[in-house]
């Protein structure tokens, strides 16, 4: 049955195979982790333009109520992930070490928390009706990048949308957010997808799922119902799988040219967790205003998978999780491969926040670097097939023009090349830094 | 719930890495290269460890002597100087005087890796520099071999071992032809098993071709090692010689015996692979292996010397960032029609 299965395996060339770490919450239900005091929510938790606060210090709000408006197009709305007030607008902590402008708000102790579900009609929306109800319902893609979705959902003239994707891959380690969504709401993400598929015409999807979660494959399977044009492709369990590049060469073979988008071959491709974001949507009413964490990694005392209420301070989270074991060094957003590493416990979860990890040592010990033997691992891994070596040395060299010729700027960031340098070179760090000052020096805004 | 007392530390993402290291890849190679070494002693004796001693000890003193002071240490802990050393001493023929063998092993990393400003930024495969400038530099010394010392004679030392430096240096009444020069010079053939064993006169580390190959497969279970290299060596040495072979059977040697006699070998998996040398890419290093394997033979075929390993490899060394130049891989999504 196994040999069978990795027969219809789909898969790309290159990309890295870290250990999984996923045991320790795979088989754990989602619970809903209760309210607490204080909830801060950063205007620019979003990638695009910061949003523009609608409400002022003071002001009491309802639960699901906006609270923040897009500030540009690409960008998004933010409501209030409890019922409350709003103390302050104000410099919250945010990852990375830095802070960012944040709506605060208290809740408030004596009020039910109730959401009154007030479901929203999804068959008869134009084009720009379906795109101004996802922004309006302030989703994002939630495997971590939160890429406003609505963005996604605006075709240019000329183009059309052929097939719908769902990323279930989920290939980050540690993450098992997106496998328990598939496997305890299978019908709230078929009826997502068919909403997809019915607003943006397309004509099939497919949900793709790395073969370490078969239960998920097989319950999605079982539910989806034959006249249902939606199918699962079974992925190999490889990094980057979810990144969706990859995600549709694996599944079409097809290369979603340089610089392009999936939209290019007819494609768009969604979070599992995003999709069940639009189902809640339509059938409740229910904006974006909480998502599901995994809490895991050996400095947490007990690994969890979580439903929480946006803005919850880690520290909160943490604690209804047992607290930290001592000797916690390193707390990281996200996953271990792209996850951001945090310097207070203050920093909330944000609609992008895939899982909290915490470390008693830090995992990659790269204190000794070697210099660059040229073994050609990290061409090996780079899933975009660029030289990583060479750049991570024009990099060294700050010959940041010349990295261009070695296309710097198709570099996704998945970090499969320093994962695989055994001299411990940052290669990715220093490609990243290379591309924030190509960007500055072009003028463009990063 | 101990929350507050936790001093965060902040890094870059991935922060995940895979277990190897440069370091560890260094060591791996170090054991592939033992059982060679030890049949290299028993065949050789007591003379071929000392030239083995002087020439690491060559390679580490220059290292340490031309390094940082504050980093002396951590450089010579990489171990790849004493893995030139002795890649260089087993190049060697057994009799060499230590002498020699000490300056071979300083040349190879002086002039083959330091002054191109250290590890990775060399050019040329640093124990092939120092055995390149010891052929050029005491040419007879080089090209003297001596026959095998059977396990009675274990430790007694070639007279020459001891020469004084820069004195004449006197050889024993007895030497011996390697197959490679018997095969040249006489149209003499080896018998296969002489040379899969190691039975032969040779230089230290290459005469065992079993237990050279044994070290080859270790490497590659561990991931150490591009397959294609020698591989890629392999069977363009056994095609290009087979066909020669077809055309003149008597004065050219068929594929076994060109595959297992000389430096063969010991080039194809220990030196060739040096990845630092070696082009970056899969395709690069097809084009750099198949080059390696066709100058080996028309070197061997039509050259002076009987073997041409050590220049072949030193030759397509410096084609290596041509090849690399020529041989990016096409990024993903560019210039792709998709169907």
């Amino acid at each position: 049955m196994k040999a069978l299965s990795k027969l219809i395996e789909f898969s790309f060339a290159h990309g890295v195979h870290p250990r999984e770490y996923k045991e320790a919450t795979v088989s754990l239900p989602i619970q809903r982790m209760p309210f607490v005091r204080e909830y801060v929510m950063p205007l620019n938790q979003q990638l695009g333009a910061p949003c523009k606060p609608v409400v002022e210090a003071g002001a009491r709000v309802r639960r699901g109520e906006l609270i923040a408006e897009p500030g540009a197009f690409i960008s998004t709305t933010l409501h209030s992930p409890v019922a409350g007030w709003v103390r302050a607008i104000d410099n919250r902590r945010y990852p990375g070490g830095v802070f960012a402008r944040s709506i605060v708000i208290e809740a408030d102790p004596y009020d039910s928390q109730q959401f009154v579900p007030a479901p929203r009609d999804w068959r008869r929306l134009s084009a720009d009706q379906f795109v101004s109800e996802i922004q309006q319902a302030g989703i994002v893609g939630m495997g971590g990048a939160a890429f406003p979705a609505h963005a996604k959902y605006s075709i240019p003239e000329g183009q059309h949308i052929d097939h719908i994707l769902v990323n279930g891959a989920e290939c980050e380690p540690f993450l098992t957010n997106d496998h328990r969504m598939m496997v305890e709401r299978p019908d709230a993400l078929l009826l997502g997808i068919e909403i997809l598929l019915h607003n943006l015409g397309a004509k099939a999807a497919t949900i793709g799922v790395e073969t370490n979660k078969p239960d998920a494959i097989e319950i999605l399977r079982r539910h989806i119902r034959p006249e249902q044009p939606i199918r699962v492709a079974p992925l190999r369990v490889k990094y980057p799988q979810g990144a969706e590049k990859m995600l549709i060469k694996s599944i079409f073979n097809k290369e979603v040219p340089a610089g392009g988008l999936p939209r290019d071959l007819g494609m768009v491709v969604n979070n599992v967790g995003s999709v069940l974001a639009i189902a809640d949507w339509f059938q409740y009413g229910m904006p974006l205003i909480e998502r599901v964490v995994t809490v895991s990694g050996d400095g947490v005392e007990q690994p969890s998978n979580l439903l929480v209420p946006l803005g919850t301070p880690l520290r909160e989270v943490l604690r209804f999780c047992d607290g930290l074991k001592a000797g916690v060094s390193q707390v990281v957003m996200g996953g271990p491969m792209m996850g951001t590493t945090v310097a207070s416990l203050e920093v909330p979860v944000l609609k992008g926040t895939s899982g909290i990890l915490a470390f008693r040592e830090a995992q990659a010990n790269r204190s000794q670097e070697y210099a660059c033997i040229r073994c050609g691992r990290c061409l090996e891994a780079c899933p975009y097939f660029l030289n990583p070596s060479r750049l991570a040395k024009l990099a060294r060299a700050r010959l940041f023009e010349e990295m261009q010729q070695y296309s710097i700027m198709d570099c996704v960031e998945c970090g499969s090349c320093t994962y695989s340098c055994p001299s411990n070179i940052p290669i990715v760090q220093l490609i990243r830094t290379a591309k924030s000052q190509l960007r500055q020096s072009a003028g463009k805004v990063a | 719930m101990k929350l507050k007392e936790h001093r965060l530390k902040l890094q870059a993402a991935p922060l995940l890495k895979q277990s190897m290291t440069t370091g560890q890849t260094m060591r791996d190679v170090l054991l592939a290269l033992l059982p060679a070494t030890l049949a290299g002693l028993w065949y050789f004796g007591l003379g071929a460890l000392l030239v083995l001693i002087a020439s690491i000890a060559g390679a580490m003193l220059t290292e340490w002597l031309f390094s940082p002071a504050e980093s002396r240490m951590q450089r010579l802990s990489d171990n790849t100087a004493l893995l030139t050393g002795l890649l260089l001493g087993l190049t060697l023929p057994p009799a060499l005087p230590l002498w020699m063998a000490f300056i071979g092993g300083a040349a190879s990393i002086g002039l083959g890796k330091l002054i191109w400003g250290g590890m990775g930024q060399n050019l040329f495969n640093p124990a092939l520099v120092g055995r390149a400038f010891l052929l050029a530099t005491f040419p007879i010394a080089m090209t003297t071999w001596s026959p095998q010392s059977g396990p009675t004679e274990f430790f007694q030392i070639y007279a020459s071992n001891l020469a004084a430096p820069f004195m004449q240096s006197v050889y024993d009444g007895i030497s011996a032809a390697t197959p490679l020069g018997l095969m040249k010079f006489e149209q003499q053939s080896t018998g296969l098993w002489a040379l899969v064993s190691g039975n032969t006169s040779g230089c230290i580390g290459e005469t065992s071709g079993l237990l050279l190959l044994l070290g080859g497969l270790y490497l590659l279970l561990r991931r150490d090692l591009d397959w294609r290299i020698p591989a890629g060596i392999l069977g363009t040495v056994a095609l290009f010689s087979t066909t020669l072979y077809i055309v003149d059977s008597t004065h050219y040697p068929g594929p076994l015996f060109s595959v297992f006699s000389g430096g063969l070998l010991l080039g194809a998996i220990f030196m060739a692979t040096d990845p630092v040398t070696s082009p970056l890419t899969p395709r690069g290093t097809w084009i750099f292996a198949v080059g390696i394997g066709v100058l080996v033979v028309l070197i061997r075929a039509y050259g002076g010397f009987p073997e041409g390993v050590m220049y072949a490899i030193l030759l397509m060394n410096a084609a290596t960032p041509l090849i690399d130049r020529y041989t990016q891989p096409r990024v993903f999504g560019k210039g792709i029609k998709n169907p």
